[in-house]
């Protein structure tokens, strides 16, 4: 284990005109982590994932990841071609909705060797036989592995979209809800996956939701954001058992009891 | 281009104008300095309908010059309307003396086939493209693929290949077949068969891409490594034929199959009819081939 963290980041901001997106947020991510930002709509999550995430960038402040090789480079100083071989190698990105990060047109196996291909894999038969593996691991039946993903349920999407963003041993991925319009039952599941995933392959994980009850079940740590503003952060179990801002104390209070 | 001493002063030569012209030809320059970068052009109305060569007639009427001979095909074969109405276009409107035999032709438009005979050093291949981007049907967004050309993003080019083995259980893409040009850009060959792209590799002609509803020019300059895709274990192989050309038996050609009656009867003859005819008149017979010696007054023109 290192004591390095893998990504530093500091007084990010982004503002929309004059509207504020999100309002100097600072943190560190460790490898292996799972830290959750939590909030209600609009309170700029999405907009803080995709500043670090590099599909968007910041007004100010700076976000600098640790490569492979050991050095910490500035993302917003990287080049495009750069930053978009990161994002297809060691990052992941799973969208809300499984349409807008899957190939909708190409068969399953295709989605999830699609990222192999780009860094340079020309063998069909190892192609494959990683795909089946890596869709046996998301619990999708091998015999499936032609089918188009419109041709799969909105949880099965979900997998394969984890799958297609795992394949190539990512260090940090970036989860936008990804348990967003799944029934209950099927986000347990995926959940639990999810879980299993990360502890295996040891994935440092940025996962916004407005679920608390996500965030407990995958986070170490989280982050409750009002407004563009980080109003608490802290360990997930701490911040849910004693919640200390007056907002994050709203926001559990307004956990459904069952 | 000064007035030629011929009466063709109602056009100008070769119908564009020469601001065009030098328009064009600095597209061309620049598609022959990036090879396979497809270069943004100001295509103009022809007098003909999008998708019948109009990128083509344009690439061809700012190269072409008095002393060129040009030979237009359609599918391989001089004889059909399309390779016909643009030869006698150019023969009106640039007075050049036109040619069906491949070896003699300075400049050869085709629409969709590489001859079979071999071009050589000096000549012009100027192909007519209907779409240039080969990533277009992976990725409809024009400013991501420019982008996935920018940065050398070709991943998606295999998807799709790998989407005919787990389809087909080979790739089963037959014409307009992905190719790498120099180790840099992946170019969509026009939709000529498979069979002809090994022809491409390192050739010693020139060949220009003319893309005219797409507004685009790329170029191969002669002796440049044209690679087609493929994978270690799916590797590129081109058409077969197990018969030989029905009339002038040749072998190793792309073959055309024509349709003879109405109770199944049809034939499989060579594509290329200049090629077809010159083995004809050298005393090649195929099993089909007609009795006494007519070959170029027996082809009739396509419909």
């Amino acid at each position: 284990m290192t004591d390095e963290p893998l990504l530093r980041v500091s007084a990010l901001s982004k503002f929309y005109g004059s509207r504020v997106g999100c309002d100097n947020v600072s943190f560190d991510l460790w490898p292996g982590e799972v830290l959750a930002v939590v909030g209600e709509s609009g309170s700029g999550k999405t907009t803080l994932l995709n500043c670090l995430s590099t599909r968007l960038l910041p007004s100010s402040g700076t976000a600098s990841y640790r490569m492979r090789d050991g050095q910490f480079r500035e993302l917003y100083r990287m080049s495009e071609a750069e930053r978009r071989f990161l994002m297809r190698t060691d990052w992941g990105f799973v969208h809300q909705n499984p349409a807008d990060g899957l190939r909708m047109t190409v068969s399953a196996g295709a989605n999830v060797g699609e990222r192999l291909m780009a860094v340079g894999d020309r063998h069909y038969g190892k192609i494959r036989a990683t795909a089946v593996d890596w869709l046996s691991r998301v619990e999708i039946e091998e015999d499936r592995i032609d089918d188009e993903p419109r041709a799969f349920s909105g949880g099965m999407r979900q997998r394969l979209q984890i799958a297609r963003n795992l394949v190539t041993g990512p260090r940090l991925v970036f989860m936008d809800e990804p348990t967003g319009g799944l029934d209950v039952s099927v986000q347990a599941r995926l959940l639990d996956l999810l879980r299993g995933l990360v502890t295996d392959l040891g994935l440092a994980a940025i996962v916004v939701t407005h679920d608390l009850a996500v965030a407990r079940l995958l986070s170490q740590r989280m982050m409750v954001m009002k407004d563009g503003r980080v109003v608490e952060s802290g360990l997930t179990d701490r911040v849910l058992d004693d919640p200390r801002a007056p907002y994050t104390q709203l926001l559990v209070s307004s956990i459904l009891q069952v | 281009m000064t007035a030629q001493p011929t009466d063709i002063a109602t056009y100008n030569f070769a119908y564009l104008d020469e601001q065009t012209k030098r328009m064009i030809r600095r597209a061309i320059l620049k598609g022959i300095a990036i090879p396979g970068y497809q270069v943004p052009f100001a295509s103009r109305e022809m007098p003909m309908p999008y998708g019948w060569g109009t990128g083509g007639v344009q690439v061809t009427a700012s190269i072409i010059g008095p002393d060129d001979v040009l030979k237009v095909i359609d599918q391989g074969a001089d004889d059909t309307t399309n390779a016909v109405s643009i030869r006698a276009f150019f023969k009106k409107v640039a007075n050049v003396t036109v040619t069906t035999d491949t070896a003699t032709a300075s400049i050869i438009q085709t629409r969709h086939r590489i001859p079979e005979h071999p071009l050589t050093a000096g000549q012009v291949l100027v192909y007519q493209v209907p779409i240039p981007e080969p990533l277009r049907f992976l990725e409809p967004r024009e400013t991501e693929t420019r982008k996935m050309h920018a940065l050398e993003e070709y991943g998606l080019m295999h998807v799709k290949l790998y989407e005919d083995i787990a389809k087909h259980g080979r790739i089963a893409t037959t014409y307009a077949y992905p190719v790498k040009v120099e180790g840099r850009y992946v170019m969509d060959p026009s939709p000529t068969p498979k069979f002809d792209n090994p022809k491409m590799h390192r050739s010693p002609a020139l060949q220009l891409f003319g893309a005219g509803r797409e507004k685009r020019i790329y170029a191969v300059p002669p002796f440049t490594d044209v690679v087609s895709l493929d994978f270690e274990d799916h590797p590129f192989e081109v058409q077969t034929f197990d018969q030989p050309c029905a009339l002038c038996a040749a072998e190793n050609v792309y073959l055309d199959e024509v349709i003879l009656d109405d109770h199944g009867g049809h034939m499989f003859v060579c594509s290329d009819t200049d090629h077809c005819e010159k083995r004809r008149e050298e005393g090649h017979r195929g099993h089909l081939a007609p009795e006494t010696h007519l070959a170029p007054a027996n082809m009739e023109p396509a419909q």
